[in-house]
């Protein structure tokens, strides 16, 4: 589902990413790890061109989402991120946070096909066989019906239902995470994208997120995580890679990760926090 | 201070009796509208360009943009509002061949002037904003424009709030230079009292009050709306 051909990229004279390849498959629970300042969190927000990529190729659904000329608006809707400072929106109740992307986008998309219906009408007038318009089977009231109810649910499940109508300010850090989650959730993506999710929390409330996180794999979401939780890489994901300077150093089964680890430097690496 | 009663007797009677307060209600009208729709001019054009200044720079067309951003503020920075004023009512409308009555003409320079100054306040505002909430609406696949007016610019002006009303005030009593091109404001219609009396004393005074009276009216304005737009925080 992601093809990662030759990544780059440079800030400056500076190489953060050498030429990472790697192929994610759908269902896939790639857990990467790696020490600080290694280029792993740069990879992964490179995946959905938070960072532009210097060099290199990102295949996603078959389109090169490195190219300058995609428009990565479309293709970052079907995927997910979650960030190390969850980033709720401040000025927004936790429920218009979940519902703000999906009914954006689909009134956007909306109005969209209503202009060209209306271009298509004026020209079928000069046309002998006439064009068809698009179908339109919704109204800016039915999608956001349809969006509340969405959210409510995804609410429901992480058992925030009553926190829907406060601001994210009144949340602690776990809730805000889980929020986050969902928040990307809503948008149904093909694949999340975690960058640290734990690292901001208190010890206290790493279990509750890593929990949400676990069922979300057993349901078979497609997810890239950049973590130091050691534990869950080993419980959850199916494959683990270890990134230092730029490079991926070792890619194999959590299994054969933790307890057979090739590489001396990742050697070096598990000994010291394991 | 006999002297005093006598003026101030002489100020009501033409202020009331002579129908003195039309005027000053005018003036009052004039320099209301002058500073409003010059601030609303003034919001629209400094987030605008406030907008283009934070855009990143690496293509051409931000860059072009934000060079002529850039002129624009300095050209207007650098020039007394007065000046501006005499500028644009008697050099470049003539030249383009528009007329104009000279309250429109102060709204326009009023709305430029302070969008240039606006467009700093709202740059510090927008910079003042967590770069999460810009990445969180990326992530989520919203374009830059877009997650700038839902998001960042929403949680900008809440920032930057206080320094807006510093800026409406400040437009409020600059309003008085609009005499200069015949626009008739507040300071216009108390001295045409006191021109008529020989007596400036009390209508200068009175004129004082007014000022000092609005600015007051508009600073409990802008604690109100704080307090209202504080309601996302925990500090309230």
């Amino acid at each position: 589902m992601i093809d990662v051909i030759n990544l780059e990229k440079k800030f400056g004279d500076n190489n953060v990413l050498n030429g990472i390849s790697i192929k994610i498959e759908k269902g896939d629970i790639v857990c990467v790890i790696g020490p600080s300042g290694s280029g792993k969190s740069t990879f992964l927000r490179c995946l959905n061109c938070m960072e532009d990529p210097t060099g290199g190729q990102i295949i996603f659904n078959g389109v090169d989402i490195a190219d300058q000329k995609v428009d990565i608006n479309i293709h970052r809707r079907n995927m997910g991120m979650v960030f190390q400072h969850f980033n709720l929106f401040n000025n927004k109740t936790v429920i218009e946070n979940i519902m703000l992307a999906p009914i954006h986008v689909q009134c956007q998309d909306l109005k969209k096909a209503k202009k060209t219906n209306r271009l298509t009408k004026i020209t079928n007038i000069f046309r002998k066989d006439k064009k068809e318009l698009i179908p339109i089977t919704t109204n800016k009231a039915e999608i956001q019906e349809k969006a509340k109810k969405q959210a409510i649910s995804l609410l429901e499940r992480i058992g925030l239902a009553d926190k829907a109508d406060v601001y994210p300010s009144t949340l602690s850090g776990g809730q805000k995470q889980r929020v986050a989650i969902v928040r990307s959730l809503a948008m149904n993506p093909d694949v999340i994208l975690f960058d640290e999710p734990t690292s901001a929390l208190d010890p206290e409330m790493v279990g509750e997120v890593l929990d949400l996180m676990k069922s979300l794999a057993r349901e078979g979401m497609t997810m890239i995580i950049v973590t130091h939780e050691m534990g869950f890489a080993k419980e959850v994901a199916n494959k683990v890679i270890f990134i230092d300077e730029g490079q991926i150093l070792e890619s194999a089964s959590p299994d054969e990760f933790f307890n057979n680890p090739k590489n001396p430097r990742l050697k070096e690496f598990l000994s010291k926090v394991l | 201070m006999g002297n005093f009663e006598q003026k101030l007797e002489k100020f009501l009677e033409i202020f009331i009796d002579q129908n003195g307060y039309v005027k000053v209600l005018e003036g009052l009208k004039n320099t209301l509208i002058i500073a409003v729709l010059g601030l609303i001019i003034g919001i629209l054009i400094g987030t605008l360009i406030a907008t283009v200044r934070v855009i990143p720079k690496y293509k051409v067309l931000p860059r072009i943009l934000n060079g002529f951003c850039s002129f624009y503020v300095g050209m207007f920075r650098g020039t007394p509002m007065v000046v501006q004023l005499l500028v644009f009512y008697y050099v470049m409308l003539p030249i383009m061949g528009v007329h104009m009555p000279s309250v429109q003409v102060a709204i326009l320079v009023f709305g430029l002037n302070s969008g240039a100054y606006i467009s700093e306040i709202m740059r510090s505002g927008i910079l003042s904003v967590d770069g999460g909430q810009m990445e969180a609406g990326r992530a989520v696949g919203l374009s830059f424009g877009t997650t700038m007016i839902k998001i960042v610019i929403p949680q900008a002006v809440k920032n930057i709030l206080p320094t807006l009303g510093n800026e409406f005030i400040a437009l409020i009593k600059e309003t008085s230079v609009v005499s200069f091109i015949g626009a008739a404001d507040l300071y216009v219609a108390f001295n045409l009292i006191g021109s008529n009396s020989y007596e400036f004393m009390v209508p200068y005074l009175v004129m004082a009050v007014i000022y000092i009276i609005l600015v007051l009216l508009i600073s409990l304005g802008i604690k109100i709306m704080e307090r209202s737009l504080r309601k996302s925080d925990r500090r309230n």
